[in-house]
């Protein structure tokens, strides 16, 4: 075979560093939508990428759900450090406090759709034209049709059948003022794409996605982590496992599983053998056949 | 590792509403063992609630709302899955009539096209019109898989008879590769396991096909061209005069050394060197994503092109193009739109239309001069500055356009330039 081709890991690093590009090429005041999830890590390390030996040209925002993981915030904070970029900080607590929204109730609650409203206002506030974000195709359905450059009109809100048609590598970015747009580089890779690259490429990612021990709860067929915002049910009873998480969001909405993947190779191992998709542990996706498309046409990520 | 040579192959499927197409893709995805228990689980509740029996493998393909409801593919849908050989991208779109403009947007980066023709009614005007689209995409590759195989009794005689409908209409176009299999994308025949039915087929199953295409050379590895998206100027210690042209290979190899020309100025000078983050590269490719640094000093910014000297894409204001109008709101004659060619952008003015094209006939009609929905229709167009092209055929990065309506930033059109 000739050796001008790219393999599939180089090819779609490739197109994220170009979509990456156009972004900073056709937008005012773009920044990475950052969780400290692995998909998120995964869009910063591809920034740092694109422009070296500049430094990344965009800020980092932070929807923060004030349920977090203290590991997750440890590891933003280092990461800006190392970066030298700038934080940008969206407070769900601060939207309850304000009364933009209002905290669910009940057994379930939770603050995943709360954050739409955060989200929303910290891109309105900051003027940010254009939010990238590290969500992928394969995660769920209503992602497999999003478009790398996706429009945003200006209530924040997507109109899945009336997106722009993206051909070729041409991305149109224009907008009116009060628009947005989401970018979204690393769409075309799937779950075992991206841990075959962070461990080619050797990327931090926060400990909570290797196996350790943990005190939890088993609820929904998952293993909810404890934490000081966990109510108990009366039959539940909390355990101490040994686990690892799949995707990293609301500490009272994410389970982990079962696992004794303690390293990067071996956590890439027992992937290619899952048979079940990474958010199938995502309580927040399990409310309806339809949660994530409800939740993106208003505005969510 | 095995992965480290594995290569991306991009596909398009086209079909029209009842031939098979999500069944098929959910075939290929089940067989391949790309679909996790608890989509499956997801589907049998559903197909369930559906009154279907058993697994129906086309939901795993539905995605929005309205399509689930309706059963019929509203967009282009993105799937993926992966064999020990090679990762697979499928664009699925879907096959009904007016949505001609996702299946031209799903067939643009496509390595391959599968195009499925119900066994029981042969070529019908969706196969002629998803044949020209991707015989006009210049699609590398097309596999014409005969569907529902099993309801024809596997009879070698209509596989036979539907390849000669084929051969029949499709000489009128421009395809390069083209290979045909017979298939039940209901009961897996020939689609990752070989029949057992029709021990007559000598060819290979379709993944098998879809392994093994020659896809390396689908890239134009000759005309060495790299349109420019940024400048990165770091003004930090260790790199106070490092002033890189960020962007992706177009097509053809460029190496340091190598005597460059920028368009549209027209200076030339030598490549310095040629960067990843990783450190300067002996030579970059189409489609790497680089930065290149010159020797000398030129004021270049993003639009530019950097070609070799001794290979030249045309400059071009007055360009002969086929368009394919994408927008509800039909063309304004004489209007004006953004134009966007690599990483320029111009104004652009459609001239004239020459003709249409009945993209089941292919007749070309020189009266109607409208550009509505769908219509594909050959066209004049003539831009504020000259841009740096090739012809599609040739190049499909550098001969691509697409128009952008400036009053809503729409999308309208998508161009090939001839």
């Amino acid at each position: 075979m000739s050796k001008y081709y790219l393999n599939y890991l180089d090819e779609l690093e490739s197109e994220a560093i170009y979509i990456l590009r156009e972004v900073y090429a056709q937008f005012q005041n773009p920044v990475i939508l950052f969780s400290g999830g692995k998909d998120s890590i995964l869009v910063t390390h591809l920034a740092k990428k694109a422009f070296y030996p500049c430094k990344i040209p965009f800020a980092l925002m932070h929807v923060d759900t004030g349920h977090n993981f203290p590991e997750t915030i440890k590891f933003r904070d280092d990461l800006i450090e190392s970066l030298g970029a700038r934080l940008i900080v969206g407070s769900v607590q601060e939207s309850i406090d304000k009364g933009r929204v209002q905290e669910e109730k009940g057994k379930n609650a939770t603050r995943n759709a709360l954050q739409i409203t955060t989200l929303l206002d910290a891109i309105e506030e900051n003027k940010v034209d254009c939010a990238i974000g590290g969500g992928r195709r394969d995660e769920e359905k209503a992602r497999a049709k999003e478009r790398f450059f996706s429009h945003r009109d200006d209530f924040g809100q997507w109109d899945p059948k009336n997106q722009r048609p993206e051909l070729w590598n041409l991305l149109n970015g224009k907008h009116f003022e009060g628009e947005h747009f989401r970018a979204f580089p690393i769409s075309n890779w799937t779950e075992m794409d991206v841990w075959n690259y962070i461990q080619r490429e050797n990327i931090q990612i926060p400990s909570l996605y290797l196996a350790h021990e943990r005190e939890v709860v088993r609820r929904n067929g998952s293993w909810i982590p404890n934490s000081e915002f966990l109510k108990l049910e009366e039959h539940e009873e909390i355990v101490t496992k040994k686990i690892r998480f799949r995707t990293l969001g609301d500490i009272t909405i994410t389970g982990g599983i079962e696992s004794d993947a303690d390293t990067l190779e071996k956590v890439a191992l027992e992937v290619s053998t899952m048979r079940q998709t990474e958010r199938g542990n995502r309580s927040d996706d399990k409310r309806s056949e339809t949660a994530m498309e409800d939740r993106k046409r208003e505005g969510y990520f | 590792m095995q992965i480290d040579k594995n290569q991306l192959l991009r596909f398009t499927t086209a079909g029209s509403v009842d031939d098979g197409k999500s069944t098929l893709i959910g075939r290929l995805l089940f067989d391949s063992k790309s679909i996790f228990e608890d989509q499956i689980e997801a589907v049998e509740s559903s197909s369930k609630k559906k009154g279907h029996e058993g697994v129906d493998l086309a939901m795993f393909t539905d995605g929005l709302k309205d399509e689930r409801e309706q059963g019929i593919t509203i967009d282009v849908a993105y799937r993926y899955f992966t064999t020990p050989k090679r990762k697979f991208i499928i664009a699925d779109t879907p096959g009904h009539i007016q949505y001609t403009r996702n299946m031209v947007t799903g067939a643009s980066t496509a390595n391959a096209a599968i195009i499925l023709i119900d066994a029981r009614h042969g070529v019908i005007e969706q196969t002629k019109r998803h044949t020209f689209i991707a015989s006009l995409l210049q699609i590398p590759h097309i596999i014409v898989c005969i569907n529902k195989m099993d309801l024809v009794d596997y009879s070698e005689e209509v596989y036979n008879d539907i390849i000669g409908q084929f051969e029949e209409f499709s000489s009128k176009l421009l395809i390069k590769d083209v290979r045909y299999i017979p298939i039940s994308a209901l009961y897996g025949d020939n689609v990752v396991n070989r029949s057992e039915n029709m021990k007559w087929y000598q060819g290979s199953p379709l993944l098998h096909e879809l392994e093994t295409l020659h896809i390396s050379s689908d890239i134009n590895k000759v005309d060495a061209r790299f349109p420019v998206q940024t400048v990165l100027r770091p003004q930090r210690e260790g790199f106070i005069d490092f002033r890189g042209y960020a962007g992706r290979v177009a097509s053809g190899i460029f190496r340091p050394k190598d005597e460059v020309t920028i368009l549209p100025s027209g200076f030339t000078s030598t490549i310095k060197a040629v960067h990843s983050d990783e450190g300067e590269l002996e030579e970059a490719f189409a489609p790497m994503s680089i930065a290149i640094t010159l020797e000398d000093d030129i004021d270049i910014s993003r639009g530019d092109m950097i070609v070799k000297t001794n290979n030249q894409p045309e400059a071009k204001q007055d360009i002969d193009a086929m368009l394919c109008w994408l927008n509800t709101d039909e063309a304004k004659p004489r209007a004006k739109y953004t134009i966007m060619h690599t990483s320029n952008e111009q104004r652009a003015m459609i001239k004239e239309v020459v003709y249409k094209i009945d993209i089941n006939t292919y007749n070309r009609n020189t009266e109607d001069k409208s550009l509505k929905m769908n219509d594909i229709s050959r066209v004049k167009l003539r831009t504020t500055k000259p841009l740096m092209t090739d012809d599609y055929r040739e190049n499909r990065n550098t001969g691509s356009i697409i128009l952008i309506d400036e009053s809503t930033n729409e999308t309208v059109a998508a161009g090939m330039i001839l």
